[in-house]
């Protein structure tokens, strides 16, 4: 009965002492409390107020509700752009996932300048995108640039690249891919470098060939790294702008009108704000739900 | 017999030149107009990255010097310039005192907002005005341009650009070919120009759409028609004429330009035309300054200028776009701004720009300044061009509101026509879809 009073006494000590100790450094937590207010909470609450007004810049200002989204749900232009959109994160995700891969399983191996040559193929990605936009606008020039030049050394036809709507965005892609296909390889080759030998060495003792190693071994090991590069690459080309309108600004004509270019267009070239900020919240609702399902596919595979 | 210097003369004089700038500022200021009166102010300026703009920001300590005024002069490309200032004027505290305004995008927009101030005040006044100003001498198109509907002038009209014609004379020579005075002359031209085996084209233009726009008013221009919008303020833009100017546009880009256009803005054309890969270019005036550059350019002292061609019908007008200055009405420096404004458009600056080929003057003065036209790098034929479009310009875009989007919009559906698509049901479309945001802005104005 004693035990159980001191130790009671003791619990109610223990509590006070947390209170107290939460008490003291409560004021720990206001700076970044304000900084998460001020940057994401406000804004995000402005801009689902902002959503519910038609508001044009320098002009009048009328609730309309949910009226933005209706409308936004019924504008075939917006359709389109998210048809786009996916279409181009599919293709701008799964070949540098690929490409990656390849090269990170190269780049593991070792051979002579091997140093080098990672330091050569991650180059890219140091550029700045609105600069590697520019240059490939000036490659990509159906008569001038080098691109077709290059094409006609080796026989084939010239090609109008971002100069026509049935290739703009697979040539998108490939400014993409090139820029981007060396962090994939980075992010695996981290992994790799992190994989234990004694699989291998059991392997090789059971009469395990290179594929069965890689296909058992190699890639259930690495599939946790492999779903972080998708969760970025994702996240990534969903996100892409620059590039974009560098290169086409949409074009030709709406062709390469991804969300970003269109929700661009509507903000800063309509002024149309109300607009635009219902397709923010919109995206924002897109990102959150692919971000949740890469997440919900990375628990499975780290618990398989 | 001569006398020698002596030390006390030498000490007299020494100290008169050492004391000469003093009193001749004194002097100055009390003979002429107080430049310095707002010495020791900060302003800051912002402008559009173009020829004309990089003149001012060199011309910078020059202002500085005569006004005693610091200037903070922030040149940006002029696309990203354009939603910069808006976002600013929306905001209620722009960062700046002065702006460079495209009239052909922002005007309507700006002055239905009442985002900048009257400058007649400023100009009636004579404290703050010198008389060396001379607001006569700026051309009454150019006045009117950056007049609001209201009767306020709440910019300071500075360049008008016309759409012109740029033809390789090397090429037009080759084929004894005469310079086109109608479109459907050009077009024929054109075709008898391209050479397809050496890649070159008989004409070049825009095709990426808002950009495109342009080119198709500078057809509409030539019709019966001539506007976009009626007298009640309605779109009329898929009205016969303004479907023949589709065709024409069709025609020109799809039939005569090279593969891709579809995709060219000025900066392509101006690289194809420059390369000589094509005989000839409909644009803007102010690119004649590149295009003679012989550093940069393969055609440069070849290039011809020309009056845009005439069309069927009974109107012949190049199309006008034009820039000005602006103070913004919460500005508290409107005084300096004011001042930087008479300096930027000075007589003396206007000149400049326009024997650099930076860029079309709104003031007439230089225009009659025989010989610094004489004394330029640019042919005769090239101001003898200007001259002859500033007579018959015209208003090259709708003075709407929402003019960035009618330009999205139109601009579409003609590059759409690019691509082999019915010109007459393009900008039914097009139309159908922009009439709404024009009656809703319009609603609002």
């Amino acid at each position: 009965m004693a035990s159980d009073i001191a130790l009671s006494q003791a619990a109610a000590a223990e509590t006070k002492r947390r209170r107290n100790y939460a008490r003291h450094y409560a004021w720990f937590v206001v700076p970044a409390a304000v900084v998460v207010i001020a940057v994401i909470i406000f804004p995000w609450v402005f801009t689902l107020y902002v959503s519910a007004f038609n508001w044009h810049l320098g002009g009048e200002r009328e609730w309309v509700g949910f009226g933005n989204y209706v409308k936004l749900f019924t504008d075939s232009r917006f359709g389109w752009a998210v048809a786009r959109t996916l279409f181009y994160t599919g293709l701008a995700v799964v070949l540098p996932m690929i490409f990656g891969l390849a090269a990170a399983l190269a780049f593991h191996r070792k051979f002579p300048l091997r140093g080098l040559a990672r330091t050569v193929f991650i180059l890219p990605m140091m550029a700045t995108p609105v600069a590697v936009a520019l240059v490939w606008t000036m490659m990509f020039h159906p008569q001038l640039g080098v691109l077709n030049w290059l094409l006609s050394q080796v026989g084939l036809p010239p090609s109008l690249w971002v100069y026509s709507a049935e290739t703009v965005i697979p040539t998108l892609v490939l400014v993409e891919v090139w820029h981007w296909t060396p962090l994939v390889m980075l992010l695996i080759l981290g992994g790799l470098a992190s994989l234990p030998t004694d699989p291998y060495e059991a392997a090789k003792i059971d009469g395990a060939n290179a594929w069965q190693a890689f296909r058992h071994i190699t890639m259930p090991l690495l599939a946790p790294f492999v779903v972080v590069a998708l969760i970025i690459r994702t996240i990534d080309a969903l996100k892409a702008f620059d590039t974009i309108y560098v290169i086409t600004q949409g074009g030709p004509g709406q062709a390469s009108e991804t969300i970003n270019i269109f929700l661009y267009l509507q903000a800063f070239a309509f002024y149309n704000v109300g607009y635009a900020s219902a397709v923010v919240v919109v995206f924002f609702a897109i990102i959150m739900l692919l971000a949740a399902l890469l997440l919900w596919t990375r628990q499975r595979v780290k618990a398989t | 017999m001569t006398r020698g210097i002596s030390r006390r003369q030498a000490l007299a004089a020494g100290s008169a030149l050492l004391a000469a700038p003093a009193i001749v500022e004194k002097a100055n200021a009390q003979s002429a107009f107080d430049w310095k009166r707002f010495r020791g102010e900060r302003i800051e300026v912002t402008v559009q990255l173009s020829p004309r703009g990089q003149l001012l920001q060199r011309g910078n300590q020059e202002f500085e010097e005569l006004t005693g005024i610091r200037c903070g002069i922030e040149v940006v490309p002029e696309q990203q310039h354009r939603q910069k200032i808006i976002v600013e004027y929306a905001s209620g505290r722009p960062s700046f005192d002065v702006a460079e305004l495209s009239l052909h995008v922002n005007k309507r927009q700006v002055g239905k907002a009442r985002w900048n101030t009257d400058i007649r005040p400023l100009i009636q006044d004579t404290n703050l005005t010198s008389p060396d100003f001379d607001f006569a001498d700026f051309g009454a198109g150019m006045v009117q341009y950056a007049t609001q509907a209201d009767g306020r002038m709440d910019s300071l009209p500075a360049f008008a650009d016309y759409f012109i014609i740029y033809y390789n004379k090397e090429l037009f020579a080759a084929r004894n070919i005469a310079v086109p005075t109608t479109w459907d002359e050009m077009y024929e031209a054109a075709k008898r120009l391209a050479d397809p085996s050496r890649q070159v084209y008989g004409h070049v233009g825009r095709g990426l759409k808002n950009a495109n726009v342009v080119l198709w008013s500078s057809y509409l221009l030539g019709t019966n028609q001539r506007d976009m919008i009626d007298g009640n303020r309605q779109l009329i833009t898929d009205t016969p004429d303004a479907i023949w100017a589709g065709e024409m546009y069709k025609k020109f880009l799809r039939d005569v330009s090279p593969p891709g256009s579809i995709g060219f803005n000025w900066n392509e054309c101006q690289t194809t035309f420059m390369q000589g890969r094509a005989a000839m270019w409909v644009d803007g005036i102010g690119f004649a300054a590149p295009l003679e550059d012989r550093a940069r350019s393969r055609v440069a002292g070849k290039v011809g200028y020309a009056l845009v061609p005439k069309g069927p019908g009974a109107n012949h007008h190049c199309a006008l776009f034009g820039a000005g200055y602006g103070i913004p009405e919460a500005s508290r420096k409107k005084g300096p701004a004011w001042y930087w404004l008479q300096w930027a458009l000075s007589k003396q600056n206007q000149l400049r720009f326009l024997t650099t080929g930076a860029g079309v003057p709104a003031r007439s003065s230089p225009f009659s300044n025989e010989e610094a036209i004489a004394a330029s790098t640019f042919p005769r034929e090239f101001f003898q061009t200007l001259s002859a479009s500033a007579r018959i310009a015209r208003a090259g875009l709708p003075e709407i509101v929402p003019v960035t989007q009618f330009r999205d919009v139109i601009g579409t559906a003609l590059t759409n026509t690019i691509s082999g698509a019915d010109v007459a049901t393009e900008l039914r479309r097009a139309t159908a879809e922009f009439r709404p945001v024009l009656e809703q802005s319009e609603r609002e104005s």
